[in-house]
């Protein structure tokens, strides 16, 4: 069966912590650093558990600083 | 397989839209105006209308719009963005002329303008962010206020008797007949953002086809004025702010 | 169309004279003495011949931040309106003089303050030539004194604004906006093409056509030392006008022995007055600031060296001879005569004022 696997890339200096994108990702992949600031002092966003990101963009849509880039393949 | 076999440029889909720059955009994290502008900017470029938009920034947080679109602006007066929208629609027919306002803007010192430019039907898009406060001079009551609200200037809860009603106003641009497109979104889920990009979308197609005005209403957070975070200011916006200003179309001709 | 003499009042020379200098757009709101500006504009529709957009706005507020956008987008715009309607607009005259933008404001003006009365006044001579909103600025300010000149500083004021980059205001009042008066039309200016806009004026906010760099226009800048810059900017452009720009009309003043200092209907006035005392035997003479900003110092103070008195009459407490008495120094007298509230005096009261004042009768 095929199977979608998603990434993100979150431009680290432009995130600004918000958290709106770990509130909107629906499989628990994101979170914010707990420890590594930015430049600017914030806590930016990551991938804390890769494997379960399916590319939706959620995060994306709702990022308010357009700070993160999504990428999607099929993998049969 | 490995994140990095994902991460190719053939695979990616969604990114940050091209006509937004890299300047960090001055907002407080996880505020509301950065979705519009996005959605905005994608518009602008998906449309092929770059080349022909004229943006007018508001007095108030807003103000910066046009250092992080990559588009023409004329940064106006307080209020006075729809008639500096209506002779530049006007003297440039086939330009896209949209407004970018907020809520003391809009429906407080511009509402003269706001009406009579909707009024006589101005081919033109009217993008309102409704946070119902001040931003910019550091959380005061807008006219958008919520009853009860505390801001700086309404520090007990907005009261009737002192300060009268919140104002609907986009309930009242539905009804005149120069507007053919008024509709009230907000950007606080990704499904959410989605229908607000179509709303803007079918704004900015009136005003390509001289269809009248249109005005797309974004209630937002202001999670700063509203002393929250991000998160529990959206969850507060759809508890409370939907009430008074329900989502959905008011009015599409 | 080609030059015509016509027979027709001040304000609507003014209407006719914003089509024939090629106007893109007129943005007003009625108001008494000046009306007949949008109405005669409304009834020559112009749309259906040059292509000029007239609107009636809701506002003064309106109209002014009408003429910031068409200005903001490159086009030949205007407005006119009188004293309380130009002080309305006063905010968005200040954004445009901060935004650099070119544009063409006509104030017809009426007795004040306040809501005052619609008869002719000059009180707005400080509200003009000072600045006239918040911040550091000066509009080129125009005071014509006959229908002719009506029609005239139109065109002129146009072509100060685009050359400088700055607001050009025409300070007309209800005399003249109101009198009627034979007028040589010029012939019709073409209007520019959107691609001629785009040639001229570079930096106007009218969309990236073919994605050139985008255009900004904007007054505001948070960082002082840019502020401070950019007034810089300001003033050296106002130095340049001041060094050449100065414009009057000097009559009788090679051999005169006293000198009157009027513009606008009272200069007209003055003139008649000076006709009779020359009569009597009493050489006066009279320099006409045409330029009320910039002023002309220079003549004023070149003058004031030859002559034993100056008497600057006006529509107003004494605002103009503030600017007469800089120029002329402390060793000559200049008196002031003035009728207030929209009362327009006749020649003799000019003359009886000057005899009174500096012979002593």
């Amino acid at each position: 069966m095929a199977k979608i696997r998603g990434a993100v890339v979150v431009n680290e200096e432009r995130c600004k912590g918000c958290s709106l994108c770990v509130v909107a990702c629906p499989t628990h992949t994101l979170a914010l650093q707990p420890k590594e600031v930015n430049d600017r002092g914030y806590h930016y966003a990551y991938m804390a558990d890769a494997p379960s990101c399916i590319g939706c963009a959620s995060c994306a849509l709702v990022c308010p600083d357009a700070c993160i880039e999504v990428y999607k393949v099929r993998v049969d | 397989m490995d994140v990095n076999d994902i991460i190719k440029p053939e695979n990616k889909v969604y990114g940050k839209p091209v006509l937004m720059n890299d300047n960090n955009m001055h907002y407080c994290p996880g505020c509301s105006h950065g979705v519009v502008h996005k959605l905005v900017a994608e518009l602008l470029d998906e449309m092929g209308v770059a080349e022909k938009a004229v943006g007018i920034a508001p007095v108030g947080c807003a103000v910066f719009a046009y250092n992080y679109l990559d588009i023409d602006w004329v940064e106006a007066a307080h209020g006075r963005a729809p008639a500096l929208a209506t002779a530049i629609s006007r003297l440039y027919p086939e330009n896209l002329v949209f407004t970018y306002q907020g809520d003391g803007d809009l429906a407080a010192i511009g509402t003269c303008e706001t009406i009579h430019a909707a009024n006589r039907g101005e081919n033109i898009t009217i993008i309102f962010i409704n946070n119902a406060i001040y931003g910019m001079t550091g959380g005061q009551m807008a006219p958008t206020t919520l009853i009860g609200m505390k801001t700086a200037t309404t520090p007990y809860g907005r009261r009737v008797d002192l300060n009268g009603y919140p104002l609907a106003i986009t309930d009242l641009l539905a009804r005149l007949d120069g507007t053919c497109y008024v509709t009230r979104q907000s950007v606080h889920t990704p499904a959410a953002v989605r229908k607000a990009k179509a709303a803007i979308k079918k704004a900015f197609q009136n005003s390509l086809d001289k269809k009248g005005t249109s005005i797309v209403e974004i209630v937002s957070t202001c999670n700063s004025g509203w002393k929250m975070s991000p998160a529990a200011a959206n969850d507060w916006m759809a508890e409370h702010m939907f009430e008074k200003y329900p989502l959905g179309d008011l009015k599409n001709v | 169309m080609e030059e015509e003499i016509k027979l027709m009042k001040g304000n609507e020379a003014l209407a006719m004279a914003m089509i024939r200098y090629g106007a893109d757009g007129y943005f007003g709101y009625p108001i008494t003495p000046q009306s007949e500006v949008l109405e005669t504009l409304m009834a020559q529709k112009p749309w259906e011949t040059t292509g000029m957009v007239v609107l009636q706005a809701e506002s003064e507020v309106a109209s002014i931040n009408m003429v910031y956008g068409g200005a903001a987008s490159g086009k030949v715009v205007c407005t006119s309106s009188s004293s309380p309607g130009i002080s309305l607009m006063q905010e968005g005259i200040s954004y445009m003089a901060a935004s650099e933008l070119p544009a063409l404001i006509i104030n017809v003006m009426r007795g004040g303050p306040g809501l005052g009365t619609i008869q002719p006044s000059q009180a707005d001579y400080f509200q003009a030539t000072k600045g006239g909103g918040h911040g550091d600025y000066h509009l080129i300010t125009l005071a014509p004194s006959s229908v002719q000149e009506m029609c005239d500083f139109v065109g002129l004021g146009w072509d100060l604004a685009f050359k400088y980059l700055t607001p050009a205001i025409i300070l007309a009042d209800g005399v003249v906006g109101q009198m009627m008066e034979k007028v040589v039309l010029p012939p019709q200016r073409k209007r520019l093409t959107d691609e001629e806009v785009r040639q001229r004026c570079p930096w106007a906010a009218n969309g990236r056509k073919g994605m050139r760099k985008k255009n900004v226009i904007t007054s505001l800048e948070l960082d002082p030392s840019l502020m401070e810059v950019n007034n810089e900017r300001f003033q050296r452009t106002y130095k340049k006008i001041e060094e050449n720009e100065v414009r009057f009309e000097s009559i009788g003043t090679e051999d005169c022995d006293y000198l009157i200092v009027a513009f606008g209907s009272l200069a007209r006035i003055s003139q008649k007055a000076v006709e009779m005392a020359r009569k009597r035997g009493l050489k006066i003479g009279i320099l006409r600031p045409i330029t009320l900003w910039p002023f002309p110092k220079a003549e004023v103070a070149r003058l004031s060296e030859r002559v034993k008195g100056i008497l600057v009459p006006e529509l107003n407490a004494g605002q103009m001879i503030e600017d007469v008495r800089l120029a002329a120094g402390s060793g000559v007298r200049v008196e002031h005569f003035g009728r207030l509230g929209g009362i327009v005096p006749s020649p003799d009261e000019i003359l009886d004022a000057f005899e009174k004042l500096f012979l002593g009768k």
